[in-house]
């Protein structure tokens, strides 16, 4: 899945990437030098999923602001809504659609 | 497809330009019709009223044809429109494509070919239960060597069939791949004889496996369009995908086992 974001995020010319494996690896990343303007995740993922992820990125003062976008199987309302709750910028459901992953990116950042 | 955006842009600008002048066109025929009754009630002259007729049908001809004009070029952009669409939508079909096969052959380890496969199965062609299966040539039997949504579909992980048995062994063995639309035969009659599509992982004419597809995740109603490209793009790349991988497992055991062998000869 990674692979195919990357290749439609190729889209946006200055946009650089920045893989984590999991939650926990997207927070260190999160807390690095880098300054990340959009965060992309899964729901489903080891160590730490999407939902928890979402929820410790918007307790975090420094974070709080990043928009967040999840991608996600899980495409009950009932998901969606928890997933918009914890405070998710949008909720994509797979499969993934290029067209409309760039366009929701594209609408967050206003580029 | 900037290109295309920017002639809708100039077809707009040029609606927004013949609007504005047939307002102002309408505004004078107005204001001559006025001119024309003032006149009239003040027993202008014959000639002058004549001219300003002559004057009135003249912008009222020139008026229905800009009319006519913008109703063409509103087509034009509708035309246009609709091209953009359907061309996002290539590009967007493009992309899952090359992504798919990109993905397929980065790798020559087994496993990491096979996860390859489920995850475009899942990501771009959103099935929830799905099994891969491959025909071991020897005892001509199809098994599953991984699955995904075992609580949707009880079984899947250990599904099988013979060769030529039933429609997984049909698929097999004829090549040909086997769909149900959900719609329209709806989920309740899939079971793991009968599933939704079944695809034939094929080198050329051999057949080494089948994908089989289960369910769909739940926002998704039936298989588009691409979804058909997908399977036609797995049933040949995953199959050689998988083939070659396999392959070079093989070899490099076989390989292990000669240096090995050299190496107690050596050593001794």
């Amino acid at each position: 899945m990674r692979q195919l974001i990357s290749f439609s995020l190729k889209r946006f010319k200055n946009a650089k990437i920045i893989e984590a494996v999991d939650g926990v690896d997207a927070l260190k990343k999160l807390s690095g030098p880098e300054k990340i303007d959009l965060i992309l995740t899964d729901i489903n993922m080891p160590v730490m999923d999407g939902l928890k992820l979402v929820s410790l990125v918007r307790q975090n003062a420094q974070l709080k602001a990043i928009p967040i976008i999840i991608i996600t199987t899980e495409g009950a309302e009932e998901d969606r809504e928890r997933g918009l709750a914890l405070g998710a910028n949008a909720y994509i459901s797979k499969p993934i659609q290029s067209s409309h992953l760039i366009k929701t990116i594209s609408e967050l950042l206003a580029v | 497809m900037n290109e295309e955006s920017s002639k809708a842009e100039k077809f707009l600008e040029l609606f927004n330009k013949g609007k504005e002048f047939t307002e102002e066109l309408l505004r004078e025929n107005q204001r001559l019709r006025f001119r024309l009754a003032a006149m009239e009630t003040e027993h202008g002259s014959r000639e002058e009223v004549d001219r300003l007729r002559a004057e009135i049908q003249q912008l009222t001809d020139e008026n229905r044809r800009i009319a006519m004009r913008f109703k063409e070029v509103e087509e034009e952009n509708k035309d246009f429109a609709h091209r953009y669409i359907e061309i996002e939508e290539q590009n967007n079909n493009l992309a899952n494509l090359y992504v798919a096969s990109y993905q397929l052959h980065s790798t020559l380890d087994f496993r990491e070919v096979i996860t390859i496969v489920q995850e475009i199965v899942i990501n771009l062609i959103g099935a929830e239960s799905f099994a891969i299966l491959l025909l071991d040539e020897k005892t001509n039997e199809l098994k599953a060597i991984a699955s995904e949504g075992e609580d949707v579909m009880p079984g899947v992980d250990t599904v099988s069939a013979r060769l030529g048995d039933g429609i997984l062994g049909q698929v097999a063995k004829t090549g040909e791949s086997y769909y149900i639309n959900q719609d329209v035969e709806g989920s309740g009659t899939i079971a793991l004889d009968r599933p939704l599509a079944a695809v034939p992982l094929k080198i050329k004419e051999h057949v080494i496996g089948l994908i089989v597809i289960y369910r769909l995740l739940q926002q998704k109603d039936s298989f588009s369009a691409v979804d058909y490209e997908l399977f036609s793009l797995l049933a040949a790349h995953a199959a050689t995908a998988i083939f070659s991988s396999k392959l070079y497992s093989q070899s490099e055991r076989k390989l292990n086992t000669i240096q090995s062998f050299l190496d107690l000869l050596t050593t001794n």
